[in-house]
């Protein structure tokens, strides 16, 4: 078996015996390429009570490099073309972070955006994709 | 017309003569072939050559292994100044991007600043510094550490909080990335964060293959500990293809740190060249440094620009300015200029094709004369014929019209030459395939031998070569300023094009078993007239350089405007 198979069966493995952290559910894993995982912000921020779905695309490569994580945008699964450029997802990337700790680092971006409510789901993750937001 | 034959007949005769001189001198020399193509066969040869030309740079080329050898010396000295393994100082000059004296300077200053920022130091922990780590892991990092062998520094690791890994004694060790238990062997740097080697491998695989990457640190979150080479060697394991990436990278990161060497632009030529002379940027005002790298001689490229190829006599400014202007659109903004007017009143770009010059602007409805360029209004009933000629407005506009219109025909002349010249040095070599075939008849119809045959691949050589310098020497002439210093330049310039013109006949003329001898006669010395005023061209420029003699029509970086 691929180590990238393994080592996701593996974390699948732990997300349904242990569970995944507050606020982050896992909403599709049909396969080894393709995951699908859902985000709230936790406490008082400006984008309390919504979820964000994100897409993680693994190639055989995973985890030695980086998944491919997007924002799907509703319950469309239509997403924009733009893979989420956070720095773990790059130059930081290190094959001891998993999905969940993905999770677990833009759940915490999102709670530190200062973004104004008003803005649509689908603006936040263009803005979010965006090149200024590197800082994880 | 005929005189002027008659002139440069006589100019022929007596090089002639001069011809033979040069090939008694060539003689003794030692070289096997009659005509030596000096300056073109010799111009490139690394190394041993005592009378260097004025137009040529002292440089000299180094293969991998010689770049790694003067690596290693930077490697000992600084190993041997800071009592560090070789490893650990090829990390610490990696990070200071080789810069030995800054790098001395600041471990001076806080040896232990620079040693965790390169990575071969762990960081000191805020809370309760690590007892015994501090003050050993310089030393005792050097080579890759098995975790096998090191059980009890395991546990003081995990008891420091590093990573949540289980306990050694109470379950087997799972590496973390693939959680393959079948997995045995693992390794670690200083940090002791454990992967099995088939993860390290994947990894330094990844980084070396896919992302050209020679500083190679722990996979661990965050953990900024360098892995050193014989880590790196010993995780590559049989994999000597990555491994010899590595050394490459290693070498190519060192030769672009250190300003007087520069790698060879060859796609996968791993030479490179080491040229003192044209290390800083001031002295590409004065030299022009083409140099060759010495796995080819084919690799022929600029020490100062990014252009690949000889671009003597142009200083790289100058080459760049002219490559650019070629590939700008702004000749198209010129073209427009010259073939359209802009309407008096909103500015539209208006091309007139045809009928009479009572305008009207399609935009805003203006009304103008397209003659004058005044308001049609004042023109009164004079239809079809503008008596306003002399009018100021008129005249100005006019006026700006055709100094657009000058300067677009005068960048053509010298663009039309140079890429003819470009066009027939390529046609040259489609010729050099069928002078081949000639020579091979030669050989079969006369009584020459192979190497008395040899002077018309030589001709064609020269004649290649030359053309490429005509061809800069047209951009080199677009940025002159008028003066007495550009018609010499210009002379020697139009000298070495008719030599030129008049070899590129002789070589494509029919071969007649009769007259070769003849020909070749008139090859021969044909081929070292032309050598001699390309030498003449190249050696005035260089000369001109050095003295500070040529003047630019425009500013050009790194000359004063003067």
């Amino acid at each position: 078996m691929a180590v990238s198979s393994r080592r996701l069966q593996k974390e699948l493995m732990d997300i349904k015996k242990e569970g995944t952290p507050v606020g982050i559910e896992l909403l599709k894993a049909d396969d080894f390429s393709k995951w699908i995982l859902s985000v709230e912000v936790l406490g008082d921020t400006v984008y309390k009570g919504e979820k964000f779905a994100l897409m993680f695309r693994f190639d055989n490569q995973y985890p030695i490099s980086a998944p491919a994580v997007q924002f799907v945008v509703d319950d469309k699964w239509s997403a924009p073309e733009h893979p989420i450029c956070a720095s773990i997802l790059g130059s930081e990337w290190s094959p001891v972070l998993s999905v969940v700790s993905v999770c677990v680092t833009i759940q915490s971006m999102l709670a530190s955006c200062k973004v104004c409510p008003c803005l649509t789901a689908h603006t936040r993750a263009a803005l979010l994709t965006g090149r200024g937001f590197s800082s994880a | 017309m005929s005189s002027d034959y008659e002139i440069s007949d006589d100019e022929h005769e007596y090089y002639e003569y001069d011809d033979e001189d040069e090939e008694m001198v060539d003689a003794e020399d030692g070289s096997a072939s009659e005509i030596e193509v000096d300056g073109f066969g010799n111009d490139f040869k690394v190394g041993v050559r005592q009378e260097r030309k004025i137009y040529e740079v002292d440089y000299s080329a180094l293969s991998q292994p010689e770049v790694e050898r003067i690596m290693q010396a930077d490697v000992d000295h600084i190993s041997s100044i800071f009592g560090v393994e070789p490893p650990v100082a090829a990390i610490l000059l990696r990070h200071m991007n080789w810069n030995k004296e800054k790098l001395i300077e600041k471990y001076m200053d806080n040896a232990s600043a620079v040693a965790v920022a390169a990575g071969v130091e762990l960081p000191p922990r805020e809370p309760t510094p690590p007892p015994s780590k501090s003050s050993s892991s310089r030393g005792s990092m050097a080579g890759p550490q098995r975790t096998t062998r090191r059980l009890s520094a395991d546990k003081g690791s995990d008891s420091k909080g590093k990573r949540a890994s289980p306990p050694i004694d109470a379950e087997p060790f799972v590496c973390p990335i693939c959680f393959d238990d079948s997995q045995t062997e693992f390794l670690s740097l200083l940090c002791d964060h454990k992967f099995c080697a088939g993860c390290w491998k994947e990894y330094i695989t990844s980084k070396v293959r896919t992302e050209a990457e020679c500083m190679i640190t722990c996979m661990a979150e965050g953990c900024n500990i360098a892995a050193p080479d014989p880590f790196v060697e010993k995780a590559l394991a049989d994999d000597r293809e990555t491994w010899s990436r590595y050394q490459e990278l290693l070498v190519r990161q060192f030769v672009a740190c250190i300003p007087h060497l520069k790698f060879c632009p060859y796609p996968s030529c791993t030479y490179t060249v080491s040229c003192p002379a044209a290390a800083t940027k001031s002295s590409l005002t004065q030299i022009v440094p083409i140099v060759t790298c010495g796995a080819s001689s084919a690799h022929v490229f600029c020490f100062g620009c990014p252009i690949d190829a000889d671009h003597r006599p142009v200083v790289c400014a100058v080459a760049r300015m002219w490559l650019q202007k070629c590939e700008d659109d702004s000749e198209t903004a010129n073209w427009i200029k010259s073939n359209t007017k802009e309407c008096s009143k909103c500015q539209s770009t208006i091309e007139k094709n045809g009928g009479c010059n009572h305008m009207t602007c399609k935009k805003c409805k203006y009304e103008f004369c397209w003659v004058c360029m005044g308001p049609w209004s004042e023109h009164g009933t004079s239809w079809y014929s503008c008596n306003r000629y002399d009018e100021k407005a008129s005249i100005e506009a006019r006026d700006a019209q055709t100094r657009s219109r000058a300067s677009l025909e005068r960048y053509l002349h010298y663009y039309n030459r140079w890429a003819n010249h470009e066009q027939s040095a390529k046609l040259s070599m489609e010729l050099h395939a069928k002078t081949e075939k000639k020579m091979e008849e030669m050989q079969i119809t006369s009584a020459l031998t192979w190497i008395q045959v040899q002077f018309m691949k030589k001709a064609v050589d020269v004649v290649f070569r030359c053309r490429m310098t005509l061809k800069w020497t047209y951009a080199m002439a677009y940025y002159l300023a008028p003066g007495n210093q550009k018609e010499l330049f210009e002379d020697n310039q139009r000298d070495l094009e008719r030599a030129v013109e008049e070899l590129s006949e002789l070589i494509e003329a029919p071969i007649d078993p009769e007259t070769i001898m003849s020909l070749r006669q008139k090859v021969t010395d044909k081929t070292v007239y032309v050598q001699k005023r390309n030498e003449i061209m190249l050696e005035d420029t260089a000369k001109g350089y050095l003295e500070g003699r040529w003047r630019w029509n425009t500013h050009v970086e790194g000359f004063d405007t003067d």
